[in-house]
Order: C-alpha cells, then structure tokens, then sequence
C-alpha cells in the first residue's frame, strides 16, 4: 500500500477519525498500563523498606 | 523424568522467573506490533467494500481473541488454586485480570468505531456485542470482588468461584454469531474453511495477535510480581529484593 502523502496517510480514505480514534485509545491504554504498573511496583518496594 | 512443577508454584522462585519473561516477552511484543503494523498499514491492500475503514481489525480482532483467552487463563488458575490452594496460582488469576479488561475494553471501543462506518450505528444489543459487554463486568466483578476482601486467600476463593461460573459466557461470544441473528459478522478465520479474507491482510492480523499475545504475558507478569512483592512483604526474599532494588 502506498500512500503517496502523509495527508493521505492521516485521512485514511475518510475514516481518519474512525481508525485512529482505535489506534489513539489502545495506545494510550496500554501507556497508562504500564505506567500505573511501575507505579505499583515502586509502591510495593517503598512499603518493604 | 519429573520436573517438580510444584517448585515453581512458590512466589520466591517465581519471582525472578517472571522478571526475566516479562523483559523477553516485551521486546517479542514490541518487534511483532511494529512488524505487524507495518503489514497492516504498508502491505495489505485497501478493502474493496470498507475502504480503509477495515485497517481497525488489526487491534479489533487480536484485542477480541486476547480478551476470551485472558479469561479462559484466568479462569485455569484460579480453578488451579481452589483444586490445589497453591498461593501463586490465586496471584496469577489476580495480576490477569486488569489485563483482560484492558483488552476487552479496547475490542469494544475499536468495535464501537468500527461499527459507526460499516453498519451506521456505534452500538447495538446483539448478542455477540451484549456478552463482549458481559465478558468487560465479569472482569470488572472479579477485581471489584478481590478488592473487596482484605483477606487475600479469601479474597482469592471469592474470585476463583466468580471466574469459573463466569466461564460460561466464553462460548457464548464465540457461537453467538452462529447461535443468534446479529449485525456482527462470522469468524474470518476458522479451522475448517479457508480465510475470507486476502493473505497480506490476515498475516498483519496473525502478527498483531501474537503481538497482544506477548504484550499479555509481559503486563502480566509485571503484575504478578508486584502482587507477590505485597502479598510476601514480610519474607525474608521480598525484603532482599526492595533494599536490592534501592
């Protein structure tokens, strides 16, 4: 598949929003994952000591 | 020769174990979702009905297939520790639960907008959308169960019994667009037919399920560690850890 343009790239054929909005939320979910993971992690270790 | 599966079931010998496999299964996940994407967006064709619209099943279906699977798995160990009341095993189903709401959550919200350009509309009470809604409060049960008990053994019983009636609504998502009437389209790949859909699209979509497949395994092996670190705060081996980890 090729685009041809970033602005192609972005607008996806007219679902633009429709594909990243999925893309964006997964994205961002899985981020704050694994943030709220090394958070709990350093929680955790803070307690013990 | 027997491998003394029951050495590993302690969270002390587990515990390095599952940093070395949360590190291996991340950088699998990383390469897999890069390569995977690069198929979905770079190889395979545009769809000749849905346009680009149809580039969303690369998180849609891996998010849907991990989903089930997350809750299948969670449901094996906390039958595991109800049969057997090995600790690890209630800390397994524990740190796989999060996940499995992550990832039902995303097959509906991609789902969702998905739904929007192929069938006009973000939302229906079908069946196969209703019991994905279902699987999303039987995690959210589980957790809100667990977190309910301070007692973790308890807590941990508590939630094995949820898990294992919960089962149930597997079969369910899976036959409910056989079973019933719904706007929600057949399995794309079966083991019986041939795949309805073209080889480079279906190959961006098998990379992206084992992407999410190793992603899993990291996440949840992150968290597995954590529950052990609060769980054994007391012993001698979480201890040695934390000042380690200074």
């Amino acid at each position: 598949m090729n685009w041809g343009s970033l602005d192609n790239f972005l607008a996806m054929g007219g679902y633009g929003l429709y594909v990243w909005g999925s893309y964006a939320v997964t994205l961002v979910l899985i981020a704050a994952e694994l943030i709220l993971l090394g958070r709990r992690r350093r929680n955790a270790v803070g307690r013990i000591r | 020769m027997s491998i003394n599966w029951f050495k590993y079931s302690s969270p002390q010998t587990f515990f390095p174990v599952a940093g070395r496999l949360a590190l291996v299964f991340g950088a699998l996940a990383l390469l897999a979702c890069a390569a995977g994407l690069y198929l979905g967006f770079f190889v395979a064709p545009t769809d000749a009905q849905q346009g680009e619209s149809y580039r969303i099943i690369f998180i849609h279906v891996p998010a849907a297939w991990m989903s089930m699977f997350l809750y299948f798995v969670m449901a094996f160990w906390a039958g595991l520790g109800l049969a057997f009341n090995t600790r690890l095993s209630g800390m397994m189903a524990s740190a796989i639960a999060p996940t499995g709401a992550l990832f039902t959550f995303i097959a509906l919200w991609t789902g969702s907008l998905w739904g929007r350009p192929a069938w006009g509309t973000w939302w229906v009470w079908d069946a196969r959308l209703t019991s994905e809604l279902v699987l999303l409060f039987l995690y959210f049960g589980f957790m809100a169960l667990q977190a309910a008990i301070d007692d973790p053994r308890r807590a941990d019983k508590a939630g094995a019994v949820l898990a294992l009636v919960g089962v149930v609504d597997l079969p369910i998502i899976y036959f409910s667009v056989q079973w019933w009437n719904t706007l929600h389209q057949g399995a794309s790949v079966s083991l019986t037919k041939a795949p309805t859909m073209a080889a480079t699209m279906l190959a961006g979509m098998l990379v992206m399920i084992f992407g999410f497949w190793f992603y899993s395994i990291a996440a949840v092996m992150l968290r597995a560690r954590c529950i052990m670190l609060e769980r054994e705060r007391g012993s001698e081996w979480a201890g040695q850890h934390a000042r380690g980890a200074a």
